[in-house]
C-alpha cells in the first residue's frame, strides 16, 4: 500500500485499490465521515430510540472497560507520585506533592488516559465487530429486517462512548489519586485524611467539571470513527482487520488533537 | 400458520433493470415476473448477478436503470440514504423475507434471539405470544427445542439455514427471496431445505424467488426458470421447457458438461 496517509484508506478498499493519492484518500474520508454524521445526526432525533441495545452497549463500552482504565489510572498516579516527588524535595515544595497529583490527574492525565485506553480497546472492538457483521452479511440482514442498521448498531454505540466515558474518566481519576497517595504513604507516612485535605486545597470544582466533561468530545469521536470505519469495511477478513486497526490508530489521532483543541477552549471560555 | 395480509397478482415484477460495477455490467436488462404463491427459480452461473438482483429486489443495492414493483409498489427508484424513502422502502420490506447465502445469522444473539429480532421490532405481539410464534417458526423449519438456546456459531450450516429461513418468515412475509438455500450443504440436507420451500408454498402461498446453482433442487421446488448469463436472461419457462431447449448454453448448464462459454443472446 503506497502513500503516506494510507490509513484514511485502509479499512475502505481492498488490497491494491487504495486510491494512490492519499491526499485525495484524506478529503474523500472527511466527505464520506461527514455524510456518515449527518446521517448519525438525523437518525438520532427522530424515535424510535434502541434503549436496551443501549444499555447493553453501555455495560460493553463502560463496565467491560473498567478494570483496564482503572488499571491504566492506577498506574499514572503511582508514576505521577515517584517522578514528581523528588523535583519537589529539590524546590522545597514536597508538601505540594497532593496537590500535583490532583491537579494533574483531574486536569489532564485522566482524562487523555482514559479516552486513549478507551479508544484502543472499544475502538479497536467496534471497528472489528460491525466489520465483521458487515463482511457475513449481517449488515444487510438486518436493513432486509426493516431495522436501519445506523440507528441499531451506529447511534447506541456512539451514544454508549459519549455517556461511558465522562464516568470512565473519574474512575481512573479516583484510581489515580487513591495509588498516588499509597505511592506517597510507602515511602513516607501520610494519611489519606491529609493527602485529601492538602490536594483539594489548590483544585476546586470548577477545576474537575470543564476536563471531565470534555471527555463527551472523546467518546463521540471515538464512537463514530469505530463505526464509520467498521460500516465501510471491505475485502473480507483482512478489511476487518485494517478497520480494527485504523479504528484505533484514527480514533487515538483525534482524541489528542481535540484534546488540544479543548484545552485552549476551556482556557478561554471557563478561566 | 397465519396466511399473507394483503396479496398481490403479481408481486415481483422486474423490468429492464440494469445495474454495473464500475464499468461491468452485472444485470444487463433483466425483466421478470413472478405471479401470486409461485416459485420462480433463477439459475446461472457464479458472477453472473443472482444475487445482486436480489439485493436490488429489497433496496440493499440501488439500480442504476429500470423498474422494480415489490408487493405493487415500485421501488428501483427508492434512496437507502433518504429518510423518508427508507421508510417506504422498510413497509415493502416487512413484506419480503430474506434468506441470505450464509445464512447471516446475528452471531451476538441465541437462535431463538435471531428470530425474534425482527418480531420484537415490528410486530404488536406480547412477548410470551412472540416466543411462542418464534417457537412455532423454529419447530416448523425443523430445530430442535434443545438448540433454541445455541450461539448461530454452535450449530451446522445447514441447521444456521434453517434458522434463517425462520427469521425471513417471522414476519409472514408475501414474498420470499432465497439466496442459493441449498449451497454447501450435503444433499439430504439440501433436499430437507427444498421439501420446506415446497411446503411454504403449499401451506402459505408464498411467492417465492430463489437464486440456487442446484438444478435438481430446482427442478422438485421452482414453477418457472429462469437461466442468466452474464446479465442477462437467456431462457425462461418450465423445467421440462427447459430440458427441451436445444441451446448449447442450457444444455451444458442443465446437464453440466461442455466448455464454459456462454451465448449472449436468447435461446429456445
Amino acid at each position: 500500500m503506497r502513500g503516506s496517509l494510507p490509513v484514511f484508506a485502509a479499512a475502505a478498499a481492498p488490497p491494491g485499490r487504495v486510491k494512490e493519492n492519499p491526499f485525495v484518500s484524506v478529503i474523500e474520508w472527511f466527505g464520506e465521515i461527514g455524510v456518515f454524521c449527518a446521517r448519525l445526526f438525523r437518525i438520532v432525533l427522530a424515535p424510535p430510540w434502541e434503549f436496551r441495545e443501549l444499555i447493553r452497549q453501555c455495560d460493553e463500552i463502560g463496565s467491560k472497560s473498567l478494570p483496564l482504565v482503572a488499571l491504566a489510572g492506577a498506574a499514572t498516579g503511582v508514576v505521577l507520585s515517584l517522578q514528581t516527588r523528588d523535583s519537589l524535595i529539590h524546590f522545597g515544595a514536597k508538601s505540594l506533592l497532593p496537590a500535583v497529583i490532583f491537579y494533574s490527574v483531574i486536569k489532564e492525565s485522566g482524562p487523555v488516559i482514559t479516552g486513549l485506553v478507551v479508544s484502543g480497546r472499544v475502538g479497536a472492538g467496534i471497528g472489528a465487530e460491525l466489520g465483521s457483521m458487515r463482511v457475513t452479511d449481517q449488515i444487510d440482514a438486518m436493513e432486509a429486517s426493516a431495522v436501519e442498521p445506523m440507528r441499531f448498531l451506529v447511534a447506541t454505540r456512539v451514544a454508549a462512548c459519549i455517556l461511558m466515558l465522562p464516568l470512565l474518566t473519574i474512575c481512573a481519576d479516583f484510581c489515580a489519586i487513591m495509588m498516588g497517595w499509597v505511592a506517597e504513604a510507602a515511602v513516607e507516612p501520610i494519611s489519606l485524611r491529609h493527602f485529601l485535605e492538602n490536594g483539594t486545597q489548590g483544585v476546586g470544582f470548577s477545576d474537575f467539571i470543564p476536563p471531565t466533561l470534555k471527555t463527551l468530545v472523546y467518546g463521540l469521536i471515538i464512537g463514530v470513527v469505530a463505526c464509520f470505519q467498521g460500516m465501510r469495511v471491505r475485502g473480507g477478513t483482512e478489511g476487518v482487520g485494517r478497520a480494527a486497526t485504523s479504528s484505533v490508530v484514527l480514533s487515538s489521532l483525534f482524541v489528542i488533537l481535540a484534546d488540544v483543541i479543548l484545552v485552549r477552549l476551556i482556557l478561554v471560555f471557563w478561566s | 400458520m397465519a396466511a399473507p395480509s394483503r396479496s398481490v397478482e403479481v408481486p415481483v415484477e422486474v423490468k429492464d433493470l440494469r445495474k454495473s460495477f464500475g464499468g461491468h455490467k452485472v444485470l444487463d436488462g433483466i425483466s421478470l415476473r413472478v405471479p401470486h404463491g409461485e416459485t420462480l427459480a433463477v439459475l446461472g452461473r457464479s458472477g453472473t448477478g443472482k444475487s445482486v438482483l436480489l439485493k436490488l429486489l429489497v433496496g440493499l443495492q440501488t439500480a442504476d436503470a429500470g423498474s422494480i414493483r415489490i408487493a405493487g409498489e415500485e421501488i428501483a427508484g427508492l434512496n437507502r440514504a433518504r429518510a423518508g424513502e427508507v421508510k417506504s422502502l422498510n413497509e415493502i420490506r416487512k413484506k419480503t423475507g430474506y434468506l441470505f447465502q450464509q445464512a447471516a445469522l446475528y452471531d451476538s444473539l441465541t437462535v431463538e434471539q435471531n428470530v425474534d429480532f425482527p418480531l420484537s421490532r415490528h410486530s404488536d405481539l406480547s412477548e410470551s405470544d412472540r416466543r411462542e410464534k418464534v417457537r412455532g417458526l423454529l419447530s416448523g423449519v425443523g430445530m430442535d427445542p434443545s438448540d433454541f438456546d445455541k450461539m448461530p456459531s454452535e450449530i451446522s450450516g445447514g441447521m444456521q439455514k434453517r434458522v434463517g429461513l425462520a427469521r425471513a418468515l417471522a414476519l409472514d412475509p408475501q414474498i420470499l427471496l432465497l439466496d442459493e438455500p441449498t449451497a454447501g450443504l450435503d444433499p439430504i440436507t439440501a433436499a430437507g431445505i427444498g421439501s420446506l420451500i415446497t411446503d411454504l408454498k403449499k401451506k402459505r402461498g408464498i411467492t417465492s424467488l430463489v437464486v440456487t446453482h442446484d438444478v435438481r433442487g430446482a427442478e422438485a421446488f421452482a414453477d418457472c426458470v429462469v437461466l442468466l448469463d452474464e446479465g442477462r436472461i437467456v431462457a425462461d419457462g418450465t423445467f421440462d421447457e427447459l430440458q427441451r431447449s436445444t441451446g448449447p448454453f442450457v444444455r451444458q448448464f442443465l446437464t453440466g458438461n461442455g466448455r464454459s462459454h456462454g451465448p449472449r443472446k436468447k435461446e429456445d
